[in-house]
């Protein structure tokens, strides 16, 4: 059967998460005509995700509706070359959306700039302790981005998301109450930082006690009533925990619902089209220009959408696997460096150390909305690591989370898993315990990387993506040496005792860890190690962009979902100010 | 088989199964000096609930082969789904506990219990067609989620799980207030099923009203 074939659109946009979101609201707001495909379905703000049913930790963090439906479509999994890889059959370490919307609607609104330093990781490096510093099998590079060049679209993104913050570094001067190591900021974060809680202030006090800056970081749940750069009205977030993994049911954590489609949905030159899965990318018989994109509709239909401009703006393995599932690009293989195409599949490396008091007790389940107070001592490039050995960092903070009842039940190490001793031991600890999370850097490696399944398909028939990853000695160092560093500030809180988690020598997939999955279609500035080139533009198909964390040639610590948002920014702002005029390679 | 808010009837489980449960569920977290253990909190209907829907049979899970075992690091690669599991598994360690002890499961004394809980978990106890550890930890898990989760499904009854912890459940507009106080906050626990059924009034922003405990 053919295709049903669509009249042309100026913009075909792939995801609607962050960057479907906002690149379809800067394009048609420039007068493009877009239409944006989500694989999810539609959800009503006021009824989905309305008071009381929304506070159900049982429906939202472990079976929901609003993460990627498995039993159409997974990945599979290996941790090295030599086993074979499995599906991911069940929901594990990370949780991509499905919903319009996309994996930003159930974000923790961890609103992290990356640091300048990020962006020039291996030429800073390579300055600072030599080339033989870097692992021969890493595979870290540059981005090809200048801070200059970029910091107007981060600005831009916050003032969409209206997060919330105070600058350490405003123009190259360093500014009482925020992060002295951030990158120079053009003017202040459009809403104020958020308030410091009980455990905030104690870790405040150990982390002065040992020469650092503590700062509240900062957050894209409002902390006040904002009405953003889309003329979008978000309030004032109150705390109520079941924040992460949920839909905000005040509306005041920023994602695509909240910040971007109120807005876009009334544009006339917009369509959204829910419930579509896009099967591949199309091009002409040269292979180097794409005519649209092909997939299959709610009911069922194979359709053809033709477009002047594609864009992937899904999640990182979806863009990576339209490509792959597309022939655009040569697939990356492991065994001659060859190929670009899910070459530098990176992920975060953390943990944490719990502090159990007798004598405090705290309020955990007030939080949400990113409230955190931290430091960046051990993040970019302000310690020196050439003693350490090791490259990369992290940066630690204490959150309130909203500590849920069936994840968020700390026990001091050996306690039994089960039995009255383990009840008396989460009873007596539920509201006693605090915890420092350390947020570590995730280079990429050779033998890490993403290409099609041999075996496994999806429900299309379509071949799953194929995961090999593992961690490597230089993100296990660096782990134990922030450990280190965290239990010093654990002891100086002063609790009876001190406990943590890690994630071991190898990746598992079990068991929630973060959604931070990056790279398999990289940026950078040489097509023989990137996917794309600076404008996010496919170097093999001009008219192609593809745009989110699939970009990140490595994982810095800070989280993904901002550089997310300015890359998406920043795309736009390229397409509408250059590619329409003079179609063709930007670079 | 114990009282239950649904009128003590089960979806799935069979009466055997039941006693199984209630019996292991008991051990998992025990009625003690600190209040109701899993049984009475309804840990049982939980699981029982969630065995008969969607997740039961992993209606969003990958379900196509081929089905190897896999490593650790690969997670759950079991050609069964949670109902198979269970029904396999109970009756596979009451048939073990009948050619051992010449009875099953739930008419063993409490300290045999114990111990074959944990050589479950130790994976020590030799099942025909699963891993008996890969039970007990699926066992362990909605143990622990029908003990906290809203007492909806079932568990958590009186919200026993939530006052052992002293968790106040959904939240109240005071919330913004109260994010910086260092002055520990005591609420009575107010859950989903306690607003949508009207026992719990709630403000014009849809927040319960928290009644301060005594203490």
């Amino acid at each position: 059967m053919s295709a049903t074939k669509m009249k042309e659109v100026d913009v075909v946009v792939v995801g609607s998460g962050v960057v479907g979101s906002i690149m379809s609201m800067e394009l048609a707001s420039a007068g493009m005509s877009v239409v944006c495909l989500e694989r999810g379905k539609q959800f009503d703000l006021g009824i989905d995700f309305h008071t009381p049913n929304v506070y159900d930790e049982l429906k939202f963090d472990r079976h929901s509706d609003i993460f990627q439906n498995l039993a159409r479509d997974t990945l599979t999994f290996r941790n090295n070359g030599s086993q074979t890889a499995l599906p991911m059959r069940e929901m594990g370490a990370f949780k991509p959306g499905e919903m319009v919307g996309g994996t930003s609607a159930h974000w923790g609104a961890n609103a992290r700039r990356f640091l300048p330093h990020d962006f020039a990781m291996r030429s800073r490096i390579e300055e600072r302790y030599g080339r033989k510093f870097i692992p021969e099998d890493c595979n870290l590079q540059d981005w090809g981005l200048d801070w200059d060049e970029i910091e107007p679209y981060y600005d831009q993104f916050e003032n969409i998301f209206g997060v919330g913050g105070k600058a350490g570094n405003l123009d190259g001067a360093i500014q009482e109450g925020g992060n002295p190591h951030e990158g120079p900021r053009s003017r202040e974060y459009p809403n104020p930082p958020t308030r410091q809680t009980y455990q905030g202030s104690l870790f405040a006090k150990a982390a002065r006690s040992l020469g650092y800056v503590p700062f509240q970081g900062p957050s894209a749940a409002m902390t006040q009533d904002f009405r953003n750069l889309y003329r979008v009205q978000m309030s004032q977030c109150i705390h109520g925990g079941f924040c992460s993994s949920h839909v905000c049911s005040q509306g005041a954590k920023a994602n695509p619902l909240t910040a971007v489609l109120p807005a876009l949905m009334r544009l006339p030159n917009f369509e959204m089209r829910a419930l579509c899965n896009v099967l591949r990318v199309n091009k002409d018989s040269t292979g180097k220009k794409a005519t649209g994109v092909t997939y299959i509709d709610a009911r069922g239909n194979e359709i053809e959408q033709p477009a002047s401009i594609v864009i992937l703006g899904a999640y990182c393995f979806s863009n990576t696997r339209l490509l792959l599932l597309s022939g655009i690009g040569t697939p990356y293989d492991p065994s001659t460096g060859k190929g670009t195409v899910g070459r530098n599949y990176a992920y975060q490396q953390g943990g944490s150390v719990e502090i159990f008091f007798d004598d405090k007790e705290f309020n955990p389940f007030i939080g949400g909305g990113m409230v955190n107070t931290s430091i960046d001592e051990f993040n970019g490039d302000v310690i020196d690591r050439g003693p350490l050995g090791f490259i990369g960092g992290a940066y630690f903070d204490t959150s309130a989370r909203g500590a849920a009842p069936i994840k968020g039940k700390p026990v001091p190490p050996g306690t039994p898993r089960w039995g009255s001793e383990w009840k008396h031991a989460v009873a007596q600890n539920y509201r006693r315990t605090m915890n420092i999370a350390m947020h570590g850097t995730c280079l990429s490696y050779k033998q890490n990387y993403l290409d099609l399944d041999p075996t496994y398909k999806d429900a299309f028939g379509q071949p799953l993506l194929r995961m090999t990853f593992d961690w490597h000695q230089n993100e296990l160092r660096m782990m134990e040496y922030m450990n280190e560093r965290c239990s010093e500030i654990g002891r100086a809180l002063g609790g009876s005792r001190l406990g943590g988690k890690n994630k071991g020598t190898h990746f598992s997939i079990v068991g929630y860890q973060s959604t931070h999955n990056v790279g398999g279609a990289v940026m950078g500035e040489d097509p023989s190690t990137s996917v794309v080139n600076k404008y996010l533009q496919s170097w093999d198909v001009s008219n192609l962009f593809v745009v989110g964390g699939s970009a990140f040639p490595q994982q810095p610590a800070n989280g993904p979902t901002e550089t997310i948002g300015m890359l998406a920014c920043w795309a736009a702002d390229a397409i509408k100010e250059n590619y329409v005029k003079r179609p063709g390679a930007l670079v | 088989m114990s009282d239950n808010p649904f009128g003590a009837s089960y979806l799935y489980l069979q009466e055997p199964e039941v006693r199984f449960l209630e019996a292991a569920v008991e051990h998992l977290i025990p009625t003690d000096d600190l209040g109701p253990g899993a049984r009475d909190a309804g840990v049982v209907v939980y699981i029982d609930r969630q065995l008969a829907g969607s997740w039961g049979s992993h209606g969003r899970n990958y379900r196509m082969g081929p089905w190897l075992e896999g490593t650790p690091q690969q997670g759950y690669q079991s050609r069964f789904t949670p109902q198979e599991v269970y029904r396999i598994a109970i009756r596979e360690i009451d048939q073990h506990c009948r050619t051992t002890f010449d009875r099953p499961f739930a008419q063993l004394r409490p300290e045999a219990q114990v111990e074959m809980l944990k050589a479950l978990e130790a994976d020590k106890i030799a099942l025909p067609s699963l891993s008996s550890k890969f039970f007990f930890d699926l066992l362990w898990r909605n143990t622990d989620e029908g003990f906290f989760s809203d007492p909806l499904y079932g568990g958590n009854r009186d919200m026993v799980g939530w006052k052992l912890l002293g968790f106040p459940g959904l939240p109240s507009s005071q919330y913004r207030e109260l994010l910086t106080s260092h002055e520990p906050y005591h609420a009575e626990p107010v859950s989903v099923m306690d607003v949508q059924s009207g026992k719990v009034p709630v403000d014009a922003q849809g927040f319960p009203r928290h009644v301060m405990k005594d203490r």
